[in-house]
């Protein structure tokens, strides 16, 4: 019998390193330093939170949102306020849209001010981050102005928003988003051109149009397989129909075309706020049905029917009819979806959480075959991996 | 899109809910039916979205296993259902979606629902040797077992999980309801006088 040696050695990443993003575990599988077989082993960070929902009214699941993908909190919030308006039969007003979308559009800006420089810093470039480290911090001050918080928010509600802006806000934001821009561009000075980022990302994990489809991928790692697919254009949600936008597609498909797209998403992320805070108008944020959504604190003070509302439904909470559900909106990272059934009580019965990042990181034992060792962390950077949402 | 829909075998019942498309299917008809939304140029339902179940542990089918495909040419998302026993295995669909790998697995790993043909099911999102299916409803939320760090040993030990107050589960819905044991003179309220 014909003896044959095996020269290939396994290897453990994680699931404390840095390049993995969080606690990944990953056993690969080499053949001198060319990847064989790269396995994820998730769910290091798993906390059971659809089962925790299902023992929370669903105002009280709201935050539970903003601890799965905790870059992107707000885009999360959405699509639990989007599946539960939907059960409820309920529209929000004009104004908690358009709040909505300008606030959703500043944690996409958000979620690719982290994404971008951490990527850039897996393969080599330390500068970025603490640029846009400064930049993030600006953003989330406007985040705290409206909801307190700079990423716990639980600022998008079944049946609008929180609170109102406060006042002055509009200018404020307005003012910043005249000058982000021109970060933006210092920002691809540093990298767009940079030789080392070429050739650490130009061709590595290059997955194709079909491919990306085949393997349930969205966002931006869809758009630059070369497919023309945003939820905020296809099926438009909340204002996204008033506003006007262009979805950036790659070419190639590798790495970095998933940058390339990230850098032009937050300039139409900016188009698309700056289009919103033209066309916002004053008005009430929430619908004004106290079954749903709590009666003003002044209203408490005087009218007795007021405060039994604001008792019933911080206790009970306000029930939703049976059936069931699937909303989705366009997350930074792609499709986020919540599945969600209500048996007619006010505590969801079941709240499936589709998270982008789960189908993409079931993608990189096949990006990442044939690539050098090195060449996982590039791919685990450009596919935006973030395991709050990915173990849930 | 519907009628076609209709017409192809072993789908009972197609229902449309504001640009979302519900269909219930006998299990035994899966890799048939996925065939052909995915290959039929009338649906195209090319990616597969999610994989998830629902479990109604009073019924004789326990579970409602849910696909949620998503067409990209056509613009429409769709969930199929169907139903399934509790210890009733069904076929995988990796075979056709690629992504169903993980998906499957995760179903496995939280309610223990068997896919035959799956190229490697175990578990994916729970801990290594853990036991139960968490997300069936007779699981507790608290879990079974604890970890901590043990100085003596030197290593991570699994406990049976000690809470320092039971698990409260408050049933708001019905908050006010009389008491039950009566009082000693209670007799008396409900006298004739």
């Amino acid at each position: 019998m014909k003896e044959v040696e095996l020269n290939t050695t396994t290897i453990n990443f994680g699931p404390q390193h840095p390049a993995a993003h969080g606690v990944l575990r990953l056993v690969v599988e080499l053949e001198g330093e060319v990847v064989q077989r790269a396995e994820p082993h998730i769910g290091l960070l798993h906390r059971g939170t659809e089962k925790l929902i299902e023992y929370k009214t669903y105002l009280q699941a709201v935050p539970y949102f903003d601890r799965l993908d905790y870059v992107s909190p707000m885009c999360q919030e959405h699509a639990f306020a989007l599946a539960t308006e939907n059960l409820l039969g309920i529209n929000v007003p004009e104004r908690a849209k358009y709040i909505r979308v300008i606030f959703a559009e500043i944690t996409r800006i958000l979620n690719h001010l982290l994404n971008i420089p951490a990527y850039a810093a897996d393969i080599g470039a330390v500068t970025p981050f603490l640029w846009c480290f400064e930049e993030r911090e600006k953003l989330l001050e406007f985040h705290e102005a409206v909801s307190g918080a700079r990423f716990h928010a639980a600022y998008f509600r079944p049946g609008g928003v929180h609170q109102d802006m406060p006042e002055g806000m509009e200018e404020k934001l307005f003012d910043h988003f005249k000058t982000l821009p021109k970060f933006i561009d210092d920002l691809e000075s540093l990298l767009t051109n940079n030789r080392i980022l070429r050739q650490r990302s130009v061709d590595i994990g290059i997955i194709s149009k079909s491919e990306a489809i085949e393997w349930g991928c969205s966002g931006p790692v869809l758009r630059s397989a070369g497919v023309a697919w945003d939820l905020r254009r296809s099926q438009p949600y909340d204002a996204y129909d008033q506003v006007d936008f262009e979805v950036p597609v790659g070419k190639k498909g590798d790495c970095f075309d998933r940058y390339l797209v990230r850098i032009e998403e937050m300039r139409q992320s900016i188009s698309i706020i700056n289009q919103c805070l033209n066309k916002i108008k004053p008005g009430p944020i929430s619908i004004e049905d106290n079954k749903i959504t709590p009666p003003k604190r002044n209203q408490m003070k005087k009218s007795m029917e007021a405060l039994i509302h604001h008792f019933k439904l911080f206790t009970e909470g306000y029930r939703v009819p049976a059936g069931q559900v699937y909303s989705a909106v366009e997350a930074p990272k792609g499709e986020f979806g919540v599945y969600l059934v209500s048996d007619g009580s006010s505590k969801p019965y079941r709240c499936k959480i589709r998270a982008p990042g789960f189908a993409h990181l079931q993608t990189l034992d096949h990006l990442s075959k044939g690539h050098l060792m090195a060449d996982i962390a590039a791919i685990l950077g450009s596919l935006d991996i973030v395991f709050g949402e990915i173990d849930r | 899109m519907i009628k076609i829909l209709t017409k192809i075998d072993g789908i009972n019942d197609v229902l449309e809910n504001n640009n979302l498309l519900e269909i219930e299917f006998e299990k035994h008809n899966i890799i048939k039916i996925f065939t052909e939304l995915k290959d039929n140029n009338e649906f195209n339902f090319n990616q597969l979205l999610d994989i998830t179940a629902v479990d109604y542990p009073s019924r004789e089918f326990r579970f409602d296993l849910i696909y949620i495909l998503q067409s990209l040419t056509k613009n429409k998302k769709i969930i199929l259902k169907t139903f399934i026993k509790e210890n009733e295995n069904i076929e995988s669909i990796t075979n056709i979606h690629k992504s169903a790998d993980w998906y499957e697995r995760e179903c496995y790993d939280l309610f223990g629902i068997e896919f035959i043909n799956h190229p490697d099911l175990r578990r994916i999102m729970t801990d290594y040797n853990f036991e139960g299916y968490p997300l069936r409803k007779d699981f507790p939320l608290t879990g079974h077992t604890e970890v901590r760090y043990d100085d003596l040993e030197k290593k991570v030990i699994y406990e049976p999980v000690k809470l320092t107050q039971e698990f409260r589960n408050f049933d708001s819905e019905s908050p006010w309801e009389g008491m039950e044991n009566k009082l000693f003179g209670d007799e008396k309220s409900t006298g004739e006088n």
